[in-house]
C-alpha cells in the first residue's frame, strides 16, 4: 500500500493543534503536560514521515532523542507539579500566583 | 488495487481517525484520570502509525517509554493530586472560545497549504531495523547520544531534588 504524504501531514497538523488547544485551555498542570506530550507525538510522526524518503536512519535516531527528552521533561515537570502541590495545595494554573510580581 | 491493499489503507485511515478522536477526548474530558487513559490510547495509536511507516523499533520504544513509563508517571501525579476541590470545579479556563477560533483558523490555513503544495515525491518508505539504528547511535550520532545521557542524568537528579521533602 502507498501512504499519501499530504493525508499524513494533515493528520499531524490536526494532532498538533489539538494538543495546543489542550495546552492553552486546561487549568490543571498535569493536563497541560499531557497536552504537550500530544504535541510532541505529532512532531515525531512528522519527523519519521519526512525522513522515510530522505534518510530514515537519521530521522529515527532524532525521534529517539525527542522521546528521551520528553521523558526527562515529564519527570522534572511532574516533580515540579508535586512540589507546587505540597506548597500551595493547588495545581490550577490561575490560582498559582507565585511568580506574579 | 487488490483486496489486501484496500483493507490495509482502510485500517490505516481508521487508525488516523481514532488517534484524532482520542486526542480530542484527552484535551476535552473533565475527569483528568479519563483523560490520561485516552492519552494512553492516543500514544498506542501513534505507535501503530509508526508501524505503518515501517519504523518498527520506534513503535516498540513508543510503547515502552511513552505508554509504559510516562503514562505511569502521569497517572501517579494525577492520583497524588486528585483530592483537590470538588469535581464541579471547571477544568478549563475562560479562553476556550477565542483559542478554538484562532486554532481553527490556523488549521484551515495549514490544511489548505498542505493540499495546495505539489508534493512531487511519492512517499517511498525504506525499512530501518534496530541494528542499523544502533550502529548509527554508536557511530555517526555518538556525540548527541552522550549529551542525551548527560541530560537524563541531570533530569534524574533534578527530579529527586525538587520532589524531595524539605527537612
Amino acid at each position: 500500500m502507498t501512504i499519501p504524504l499530504n493525508h499524513l501531514l494533515i493528520f499531524t497538523s490536526l494532532l498538533f493543534l489539538i494538543g495546543l488547544y489542550g495546552a492553552l485551555t486546561r487549568r490543571n498542570l498535569v493536563g497541560i503536560l499531557m497536552s504537550i506530550e500530544i504535541m510532541l507525538n505529532a512532531v515525531n510522526v512528522n519527523f519519521v514521515l519526512f525522513a522515510a524518503s530522505l534518510s530514515p536512519k537519521a530521522g529515527q535516531v532524532f525521534v529517539l532523542f525527542i522521546i528521551v527528552m520528553a521523558a526527562a521533561t515529564a519527570s522534572v515537570g511532574l516533580a515540579i507539579v508535586l512540589a507546587i502541590y505540597r506548597n500551595q495545595k493547588t495545581i490550577y494554573t490561575d490560582q498559582i500566583n507565585l511568580l506574579k510580581w | 488495487m487488490n483486496l489486501f491493499d484496500s483493507l490495509a489503507s482502510a485500517s490505516f485511515y481508521a487508525v488516523l481517525v481514532g488517534v484524532l478522536a482520542t486526542a480530542t477526548l484527552t484535551v476535552m474530558v473533565r475527569n483528568l484520570f479519563h483523560a490520561a487513559i485516552f492519552l494512553a490510547f492516543t500514544l498506542i495509536g501513534v505507535a501503530i502509525v509508526y508501524l505503518f511507516l515501517r519504523a518498527e523499533f520506534l513503535a516498540g520504544i513508543q510503547i515502552l517509554l511513552y505508554v509504559g513509563a510516562i503514562m505511569t508517571l502521569v497517572i501517579f501525579a494525577i492520583m497524588l493530586t486528585s483530592k483537590i476541590g470538588d469535581p464541579q470545579m471547571p477544568q478549563s479556563n475562560r479562553q476556550g472560545i477565542p483559542v478554538l477560533m484562532a486554532l481553527a483558523a490556523a488549521g484551515v490555513f495549514l490544511v489548505s497549504m498542505i493540499l495546495k503544495m505539489p508534493w512531487n515525491a511519492a512517499l517511498v518508505i525504506q525499512k530501518t531495523d534496530a541494528v542499523e539504528l544502533g550502529k548509527a547511535l554508536m557511530g555517526e550520532f555518538v556525540l548527541p547520544f552522550e549529551i542525551v545521557s548527560l541530560v537524563l542524568l541531570a533530569a534524574m537528579i533534578g527530579a529527586i531534588v525538587i520532589a524531595r521533602s524539605d527537612q
